[in-house]
């Protein structure tokens, strides 16, 4: 019998649960959370305020499911992990003790020091959802929205709200939208449809100083607003490892079992540093996927079981006004491209070392995942039929042996 | 448990399982009404070339990456047989990058659907496997 302690509340909290119960249904497990909500879908809260979806619908697992998993949640912020004496003190100064942890503390938005910032009235990050629900109580038919920060996170939030306001204005230092996950080429198509929907965009600029309700750009433009978004970016929630003695780079130090550098101190989803076998390289892999996975990867190491992540790759699916994009892997700039293109749709593939890297799908991204499943599991292009490969992804770039066991078996 | 196989040696190539599978999700009695001059979206799909044909739907994994991925947490697993909730999908087609057999897609809404055996609609077991003339899909415990 161990007691378990899980600080966060988010997806990788709910797969080191998960990966606890797989081996573990005896054992006490308590989750600590700062925000005060049942565990909720994060990247649904530009859908809610879309309609799209509802405080009930956004809850990432039932309403027993901590009390079906035998979890005792408490809402509070962890303020300082004791690792020698094993306890978490909370902000009230709650005392919790433990055996084993996992950091599942996610990252919090990034706000840079801009002049003037603390005039403007209206202002707002787009993380969590008390986010969500203070942006949407500002809205009205007529607001001028500025948006700072043309990545995923800005975006999902400017289609979110496009039709509850007058306007919506993105900017972003960087020269086009969606940087981490698109090149240029593919930026464009999707700058371009978002435009049509009515997204006004300045990039290559960004907002440096706040008057109230106007925004001084680099390139000395003003914009004149009535709410502010602020999506520049954010940073891994890594203060408590720190205070245990944790090795933090970007993010907590993870191996590839979600241990980190302390013993009995485990990491996993948008807090941790682990490794993307895409570059070969330690990275921050913040999306859902991997935050589960690696929580349940940890989750079962804790409680005695084996388990190991070494396929981790970034990849995301998204959607803007109905034009999908499908990403995953690297993008070297020694691969070779296999290109095809139509007005509103781009195939990419990169091949680099007679492997697919990475892909990017804008338009009709049907059975994309064949795509991620080469990338994830380097399959060497030799053993497909890169012609087919290139055409689209479906089963047919597989030798029918191979087919015969992905179809006639059980995976 | 009981799953759907495919013999692509016996597959004719027919597109009959497409047709059925979509008549038996359409919720419609009449297979006419329900499929006469509509644009269909069957959970199954036929692929091939060269004279080789094979359908493909749904492995039903037993450690799926849909179930780990989806976004909404709209994907789960109960007895080996996973099923996508259409009330909490948002679209987001995570699940469809991630399944490497291709066999999610977005339905006629753009939420995310597949093969769930057909274990909650009126065919209650696996349309295509029932209507292949050629038994070149199965369902059956392997």
């Amino acid at each position: 019998m161990s007691d378990y302690l899980i600080i966060g509340n988010g997806t990788a909290a709910v797969g080191c649960i998960e990966g606890i119960r797989s081996v573990d249904n005896e054992s006490s497990i308590t989750v600590v959370s700062a925000e005060n909500h049942h565990v909720y879908s994060r990247p649904l809260i530009s859908y809610y305020l879309e309609g799209k979806t509802d405080l009930e619908r956004m809850l990432y697992r039932p309403a027993d499911f901590y009390e079906k998993n035998n979890v005792r949640l408490i809402y509070g912020k962890a303020a300082k992990l004791d690792i020698r004496k094993r306890t978490v003190t909370l902000a009230d100064k709650h005392k919790q003790a433990f055996d084993k942890v996992c950091i599942c503390t996610g990252s919090s938005p990034f706000v840079p020091q801009f002049e003037g910032l603390d005039t403007v009235k209206k202002r707002f990050t787009f993380m969590t959802l008390d986010d969500s629900l203070a942006l949407e109580k500002a809205l009205t038919k007529d607001s001028r929205v500025l948006i700072v920060g043309a990545g995923l996170i800005g975006l999902k939030c400017a289609e979110g709200i496009a039709e509850r306001v007058g306007s919506i204005t993105v900017c972003d230092l960087a020269d086009r939208v969606l940087s981490s996950i698109l090149d240029s080429e593919c930026a464009a198509v999707m700058q371009s449809h978002l435009e049509k929907h009515g997204i006004r965009f300045m990039l290559g600029d960004t907002a440096v100083r706040f008057d109230k309700n106007t925004a001084v750009m680099k390139s000395g433009a003003k914009v004149g607003f009535d709410i502010l978004v602020l999506a520049v970016g954010v940073r891994a929630e890594t203060s408590l490892a720190a205070q245990a003695g944790c090795e933090v780079d970007r993010g907590i130090v993870i191996d590839s079992e979600m241990q980190t550098t302390v013993a009995d101190v485990y990491a996993a989803g948008d807090c941790s540093e682990g490794f993307d076998s895409s570059t070969g390289t330690q990275r921050v892999l913040a999306i859902l996927p991997n935050a589960y996975m690696q929580g349940r990867c940890a989750g079962v190491n804790m409680a005695g079981g084996s388990s190991s992540l070494s396929d981790l790759i970034p990849m995301n699916s998204i959607g803007f006004f109905g034009l999908h994009c499908a990403t995953a892997g690297a993008y070297p700039e020694d691969a070779q491209v296999y290109e095809e293109k139509s007005a509103d749709s781009i195939r990419r593939l990169y091949v680099r070392n007679d492997k697919l890297a990475g892909f990017i799908v804008i338009g009709d991204v049907s059975r994309a995942g064949i795509y991620t499943s080469l990338v994830r599991e380097k399959t060497s292009v030799e053993d497909v039929d890169l012609n087919e490969l290139k055409k689209e992804p479906s089963l047919a770039i597989f030798s029918s042996e191979v087919r015969r066991k992905k179809l006639g078996g059980v995976v | 448990m009981k799953r759907v196989y495919v013999n692509e040696e016996w597959c004719l190539g027919c597109h009959l399982c497409e047709y059925n599978c979509a008549y038996a999700n359409s919720g419609i009695d009449d297979m006419v009404k329900a499929l006469k001059g509509r644009q269909i979206f069957p959970r199954v799909h036929i692929e091939g070339n060269d004279g080789i044909n094979y359908a493909v739907s749904c492995r039903h994994c037993k450690d799926p990456l849909c179930v780990k991925s989806c976004i909404a947490g709209a994907i789960s697993i109960n007895d080996g047989v996973i099923r996508i909730d259409k009330n909490k999908c948002v679209g987001c087609l995570t699940c469809v990058l991630v399944c490497p057999y291709g066999a999610v897609a977005a339905g006629p809404t753009g939420v995310a659907q597949k093969c769930e055996l057909c274990l909650s609609n009126s065919c209650g077991e696996p349309a295509c496997a029932k209507g292949c003339p050629n038994n070149a899909i199965v369902f059956e415990e392997r």
